[in-house]
């Protein structure tokens, strides 16, 4: 069964459009991650499903119930922001209570959901702390606990770990991840951030300029990108595209990750060491070509390259990736 | 602290503030030293502070014996406290309407209501009066209140709707999500988040409230609905002025407007937002 269906969406403010004709569904249980570049309608797609904002046009669809003149609160979805957004004057308990006595459950009810999610979130120490109180990290898990507690069919994440350091971050998508196991309720998750996309999603959904630009697996989008966008966006470092490469095409631009550039071979591609990054465990070459066209290898291990070497590189054809002058992606 | 200023920047500084508070507390200390001195001693060294031969209490007893001096008091008290309570209740209600909510004509009402900080509302009087005739108003204090409410209302909207424009957006839309109506949002989450504002706009608008003698004089001239300001008016006569009378009611007048101003300073001070966001 799908937990939610997007048909046609559009959303502008005014003359401005910023969602364009988006259609999608996320299936029950599946993690599915919106991406793409800041000011791109993420974050908008969000609060339209979220029901913040209205959609202009299309039907957002949760369960098997069209939820267009639902409010926020009755459409059985929480939201987890990327400000936490907790209540200054409520305490911890009060914070993740807060949405089901809205709902008017009992107490027992609340006291027993809210015990549960605070032992998963290791914030029983915390309860009766106020938000001002707590650390970044803390926070974000309290703004976790108060979106568990309503147990909703549909969660929505909006670049939850933005705020936090980087091994923070690292950490609570681990959790988020084990979390979503535990739950198995179907998420959505908003970020710009490619590795979060690629490490936690079952389903990505690349957007750009308010228009979906791919869905897939993430393997299906590292290994089969449908144009330029997508395929310079996922992956890291990103691809490179070699206008001159191609000797006998100039209007086709070749793409070839990083991680697929060699050595030695044939030495289809010449060029110069600008620059070396050790990372211990990867070597990342940047590269400026005979034709004058920056690029990045990556090399597994350590390797003693210095800048100013020559380099001749190859690649596999079953790798190489071909782009036309729209960007669109060619056989060949 | 003294990592970044010097002593003697520090001196200077202080020197500067000092003088000034002297400066703008001159008048006020002339006028509570001479409300405790007798006529002539307020004539003859209007500077010096009172001692036993000049000191007297002849103003505060004219004034207290005057009878209705604390019924003046009260109408200045209710009219003032219940003029900034709609000022702030309207005014923020006002605002959040404007800060939150796309409508159409958001843009030209918000400079409707901006338009009423230029143009003072003194001009209006003879249709204000003719108003509160019809209505049958005159002479009450609510004509007062409702006067001082439409003066204040202007600056109250636009300096409010400014700050709640920086209230995180995402607050406000946990709250949607967890069913709170407009009404808990705006009283529980955003007014909490203002309150410095709400401090600062309350202040602006007292002091003119009390000391208003215009209104008063034209709308409830009546002895019952008399303010403090009018009320003191009756010891400056055409050909003599009781002048103890006036400093000691002057005197006496400061002291409701500086505990008003003790409430609202300490809320101006306070720094509320800390931890709702980030
Ligand atoms: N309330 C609004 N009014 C007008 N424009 C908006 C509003 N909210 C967002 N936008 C515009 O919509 C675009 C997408 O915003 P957003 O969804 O926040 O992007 P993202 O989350 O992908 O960074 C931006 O260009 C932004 O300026
Ligand atoms: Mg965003």
């Amino acid at each position: 069964m799908t937990a939610m269906k997007l048909e046609n969406v559009s959303k502008s403010f005014g003359p401005v459009e910023v969602l364009r004709d988006i259609s999608l569904t996320v299936e029950d249980g599946e993690f599915v991650v919106f991406v793409g570049p800041s000011g791109c309608g993420k974050s908008t797609l969000l609060r339209v499903i979220a029901g913040l904002e209205d959609a202009t046009e299309g039907t957002v669809t949760i369960g098997d119930e069209v939820v267009n003149h639902i409010p926020p609160a009755k459409r059985g979805i929480a939201m987890v922001f990327q400000s936490y957004a907790l209540y200054p004057h409520l305490n911890v308990r009060d914070n993740m209570g807060l949405g089901l006595k809205q709902e008017g459950q009992p107490k027992s009810v609340i006291t027993e959901r809210v015990a549960k999610a605070s032992r998963m979130l290791s914030l029983d120490d915390y309860l009766t702390r106020r938000p001002s109180e707590l650390s970044g990290g803390q926070r974000q898990r309290v703004a976790i606990g108060r979106a568990i507690v309503r147990e909703p069919k549909l969660f929505l994440f909006d670049e939850p770990l933005s705020n936090l350091d980087a091994a923070l971050r690292m950490n609570t998508r681990v959790e988020i991840a084990d979390l979503h196991r535990t739950l198995s309720a179907a998420m959505i998750y908003v970020t710009h951030d490619q590795t979060e996309a690629m490490t936690l999603a079952d389903k990505i959904v690349v957007l750009r300029d308010g228009r979906v630009e791919q869905i897939g697996s993430p393997m299906e989008l590292y290994n089969n990108p449908a144009n330029r966008f997508v395929a310079g966006f996922l992956g890291s470092p990103s691809m490179n595209f070699l206008k001159h490469a191609l000797q006998d095409r100039a209007d086709v631009t070749l793409g070839i990750r990083p991680e697929h550039l060699r050595l030695g071979g044939a030495g289809r591609v010449q060029g110069r060491v600008t620059h070396v990054e050790r990372l211990g465990g990867d070597t990342n070459l940047l590269v400026r070509t005979s034709a004058d066209e920056r690029l990045t290898v990556r090399l597994f291990g350590q390797h003693d390259a210095s800048v100013g070497d020559d380099l001749a590189l190859d690649y596999d054809d079953q790798h190489a990736f071909y782009f036309d002058a729209d960007d669109q992606r060619i056989a060949s | 602290m003294s990592a970044r200023l010097n002593r003697t920047n520090v001196i200077a500084a202080h020197g500067v503030l000092i003088l000034y508070v002297l400066i703008a507390l001159f008048p006020v200390f002339v006028i509570v030293i001479n409300s405790f001195k007798s006529r002539r001693a307020i004539f003859r060294e209007p500077l010096a502070l009172p001692d036993a031969e000049s000191f007297s209490l002849i103003g505060y007893e004219t004034v207290l014996k005057q009878g209705d001096f604390f019924l003046y008091f009260q109408n200045s008290m209710i009219v003032t406290v219940v003029s900034l309570f709609f000022i702030l209740l309207f005014g923020a209600m006002a605002a959040f309407a404007l800060a939150e909510y796309r409508f159409r004509g958001n843009t030209m009402m918000g400079l409707y209501l901006a338009l009423g900080i230029m143009i003072p509302i003194r001009i209006g009087t003879v249709a204000i009066l003719e108003m509160m005739v019809s209505t049958g108003l005159v002479n009450t204090l609510m004509a007062l209140i409702l006067v001082y409410t439409a003066q204040g209302l202007p600056l109250a909207v636009f300096i409010l709707s400014e700050f709640m424009r920086q209230v995180s957006d995402d607050l406000k839309n946990a709250g949607r999500i967890d069913g709170l109506s407009e009404y808990r949002i705006f009283f529980r989450l955003v007014l909490p988040l203002v309150r410095p504002a709400m401090a600062t706009v309350a202040v602006f608008n007292m002091i003119p409230i009390w000391n208003d003698l215009w209104f008063p004089l034209i709308l409830a001239p009546a002895e019952e609905v008399k303010t403090l300001t009018l009320g003191s008016q009756v010891f400056i006569g055409q050909f003599v002025t009781d002048w103890n009378a006036v400093l000691s009611a002057l005197s006496l007048a400061i002291l409701p407007v500086m505990a008003l101003y003790v409430i609202f300073s300490r809320q101006l001070i306070r720094g509320l937002t800390s931890g709702a966001v980030k």
